[in-house]
């Protein structure tokens, strides 16, 4: 068994209205110092058997195809340790 | 280090990537010799998209010139062409607003957000006019139901759709979906927005008044839209900056509803001179347009614009296509009043520069002159092409391999079966699995909407007075004939918004084709042009705005000529408004118009043989006035209870349709010496089917034969759950219902 995570975020340049609804909230909650929010997705992966080259390079497809949208968002696929 | 107009000066002969801006080398010269110098970086990246095809209409200007020329004279038109969006006078005090704009390839790039930010863009138009948006309406192709490409693109583009409009809380009240394989890879997205406001409210987007403000005011300025500025970006050698600039833009309906909310109010409290919305080219088209509209000068400090990411170089500032922005015109006196209201809307606002009498647009970047021009030659200068056109060759073979050779159906279980399969046909199957994702009766004023045949509003709830709109376009009747398709695409929205009982007034236009530089995409286009104006003419009804798309093509091959027109008609009393459903027991259905046997571009021609040949019905544009002035009295009298406009599928289809829409059933018979499979399925124009009180008969059928109009008793409505035509065939109503709804959800659910 073993954990592949993917984290996907909007490219930096597309306008992030999440991000910003948070960055909102923060203020009015009396959060203070915070100049910027990005919000992304986390997928935590389950594999059947262990993250071999190939395992990861198929979540990897599957994160391109699936998980997220090349066109407006950046994926990374890593390996979690220790699970 | 940045390029200004000094160092432009000293430098004539430093190489500028003017060839990937897309302009052409006599283009470039052009822009030489009009500044006398070289362009700075910036100026090119505002001249580029300024001088594009989607924003100069260089290709097309020539043959739009029709729609003015040939205008009739109309008392309802109070703005006409080259504002945001004509207005029309609907009577009361009010007028409407309305246009249609294309969102097509950025649709094709990623559906969700290309629809999305197509909504945002038409909504902002009609704001900029000084109205209330309140409602849309969308007008989409796409390739073949069973394609792929399809199962992507549908899908985003109308959860787009929904999504940016169900969040403003805008009701979306009509449109159409065709697929035909000419759209796969060139999928057409054409939103239409409608909007309200008294006379005394239109707002002109006219930069006037020397000393006047320019604001820049709502979502800051990121690094979205912008296609050729990143080629531009070498003029920093900053390696902080994102190595890709996307020319995708992500649209945020919240923004969106601030904004309006806010516009609403500055007009309201009378601080603002003009607001201008920024779309395609951004700060370019806004500044240059606005500067030209009114006193001719203004002066812009780039830098005051608030950005997102700032690591954008100027030029990509000035094309930058981020969403929910727009321009507003302030007097020094109004702008203490003008910011105190943004800043109630938290909307975030920028004073960047003024309006001057210089005749010139000044740009400055931190104290450096980085533009300095003459706006109207970015702005209405631009270049005109008079495009060779030619009648293709292979049109007579088109029009001469007509549907007479095809297998018709005969006897009563083919013409069943035949019936049976075009109402599962996906261009005539029902859309409601697409318009069920969109909220149709926000804000309460929806009085029709999908699947009638024109959404109807009421606009004021004193006296009932509403608008209708219908938005049409048959490709494959413009492929066989240009000319003609045009004035059909025409005919059948007017026919529409006669049906619901209102009088068209005024048409807007969402022009898609292929490529100009093809001499037969450009005689489509100019013989679409000369047939629109033409029967707008004869109609009575003007255009008062709309879009022209071109380039809708992959390799060599264009899309089908696609003319959506958008017919705009008034109700004095919604109350009045004729639905398209049978609903009562023993009143009586009548067929009004002549029925032919045209089937060149028929749906049936094309679901059951994909044959396109022949020559589309003929128009005769006096008998739709006629027929839309029976139907209009009809409903006003309250002769009828229910009518439907014939169009793609002919009158079974229509019958279906009306039955369907409450589940009666209905009796029909076919006239002695017709022939039934032409009676049925025949696609001949100027022709609806009305549901007449049994009361009302006599005067009814005394008003169409006082107007000569042809008028056939065909049918009752009865209760007993089933389509009859007698001696033919019987179809259960549940039959029918599961014929016409289920393919699409088949093909997009599980």
């Amino acid at each position: 068994m073993a954990r592949v995570v993917v984290d996907v975020m909007l490219k930096p340049e597309i306008l992030d209205p999440q991000g910003k609804a948070v960055l909102g909230a923060f203020g009015r909650l009396g959060f203070d110092g915070v100049a910027s929010v990005r919000q992304g997705k986390r997928f935590e992966i389950e594999l059947d058997g262990e993250a071999t080259p190939e395992a990861v390079a198929e979540i990897e497809r599957a994160a391109a195809t699936l998980l997220a949208n090349p066109v407006i968002e950046d994926f990374t696929v890593h390996v979690e340790a220790g699970v | 280090m940045i390029d200004t107009v000094e160092l432009a000066g000293k430098t004539p002969d430093q190489p500028q990537p003017w060839d990937e801006l897309g302009l052409k080398a006599d283009e470039y010269q052009r822009i030489r010799d009009i500044l006398g110098r070289r362009p700075t970086n910036a100026e090119l990246a505002m001249y580029s998209v300024m001088w594009s095809e989607h924003c100069s209409y260089k290709s097309s200007k020539v043959h739009l010139r029709q729609f003015g020329e040939k205008a009739p004279a109309s008392d309802a038109l109070l703005v006409g062409m080259g504002q945001n969006a004509g207005v029309v006078d609907i009577g009361h005090g009010y007028a409407i607003t309305f246009k249609i704009e294309s969102h097509n390839h950025p649709s094709y790039v990623e559906p969700y957000q290309g629809a999305a930010t197509g909504v945002g863009g038409i909504v902002r138009d009609i704001l900029a006019m000084g109205a209330r948006p309140v409602a849309v309406m969308d007008s989409l192709r796409f390739g073949p139901l069973d394609a792929d490409d399809t199962h992507r693109v549908l899908p985003g583009v109308v959860a787009g759709v929904g999504g940016y409009g169900n969040c403003l809380g805008l009701p979306n009240i009509g449109g159409e979906v065709v697929f035909d394989p000419s759209y796969a890879a060139n999928p057409l997205v054409n939103a239409l927005c409608v909007g309200v406001m008294k006379h005394e409210d239109i707002h002109l987007a006219n930069a006037t008044g020397v000393g006047n403000k320019v604001v820049l005011f709502g979502a800051r300025t990121g690094g979205d839209g912008i296609g050729g500025a990143s080629i531009l970006a070498s003029e920093s050698f900053d390696d902080s900056k994102p190595s890709k600039r996307p020319a995708v833009q992500v649209g945020d309906p919240f923004m969106e509803k601030v904004l309006i909310e806010c516009c609403l109010e500055l007009f309201e409290a009378r601080v603002v001179e003009a607001i201008q919305d920024l779309g395609a080219a951004g700060i370019s088209c806004a500044t240059s347009e606005l500067a030209s509209n009114g006193d001719g000068g203004m002066y812009v400090q780039l830098e005051k614009v608030l950005l997102r990411d700032p690591s954008l170089t100027p030029g990509e500032i000035m094309m930058s296509e981020s969403q929910e922005r727009m321009m507003g015109v302030v007097t020094p006196e109004n702008l203490d009043a003008f910011l105190a209201i943004t800043a109630r809307w938290d909307v975030e606002t920028a004073v960047i520069g003024e309006v001057t009498g210089t005749g010139r647009l000044i740009i400055d970047w931190h104290g450096e002159t980085i533009v300095d021009v003459d706006p109207r030659t970015v702005a209405h200068d631009g270049p005109v092409y008079e495009r060779p056109f030619a009648r293709p060759e292979w049109q007579d073979e088109l029009q001469a391999a007509g549907p007479e050779g095809l297998a018709r159906p005969a006897g009563g279980d083919e013409l069943r079966g035949t019936l049976l399969r075009l109402l599962g046909s996906p261009n005539l199957a029902s859309k409601s699995w697409i318009t069920d994702q969109y909220d149709r009766y926000v804000l309460g004023n929806t009085v029709l909407a999908q699947p009638e045949d024109a959404g109807v509003l009421r606009i004021d709830e004193e006296t009932g007075l509403g608008v209708a709109i219908a938005t049409d376009g048959n490709g494959r009747y413009a492929k066989l004939d240009p000319y003609t398709g045009a004035q059909l695409a025409l005919a059948e929205a007017y026919r529409n918004v006669a049906t619901t009982g209102a009088r068209p007034l005024a048409v807007t236009d969402g022009l898609n084709f292929g490529s100009p530089e093809d001499p037969a995409v450009m005689w489509q286009f100019a013989e679409a042009i000369r047939g629109l104006a033409d029967g707008c003419q004869a109609l009575g009804t003007p255009v008062t705005g709309g879009n022209v798309s071109l380039y809708n093509q992959t390799g060599d091959t264009a899309i089908l000529p696609t003319a959506i027109v958008g017919v705009l008609g008034v109700l004095d009393d919604v109350a009045r408004r004729t639905p398209q459903g049978f609903r009562e027991s023993g009143q009586v259905v009548y067929l009004l118009g002549e029925t032919r046997d045209e089937f060149g571009g028929s749906e049936w021609a094309w679901a059951e043989h994909g044959h396109l040949g022949g020559r589309p019905p003929s128009v005769d544009l006096a008998a739709e006035r006629e027929l839309a002035e029976i139907l209009v009295n009809a409903s006003r009298d309250g002769l009828i209870d229910a009518a439907h406009d014939l169009s793609d599928g002919g009158l079974a289809v229509a019958l279906v349709e009306s039955v369907l829409r409450y589940g009666v059933g209905a009796r029909v018979w076919v006239p002695d010496g017709v022939d039934p499979f032409v009676f049925l399925f025949s696609e001949s124009q100027a022709r609806a089917i009305v549901a007449v009180p049994r009361s009302e008969e006599v005067r009814f059928t005394d008003m169409c034969s006082a107007r000569r109009f042809a008028h056939q008793r065909i049918g009752v409505v009865d209760d007993g759950g089933e389509l009859d035509v007698q001696g033919l065939f019987t179809v259960p109503v549940e039959e029918l219902r599961t014929a016409h709804e289920s393919t699409l959800a088949s093909a997009f659910e599980g």
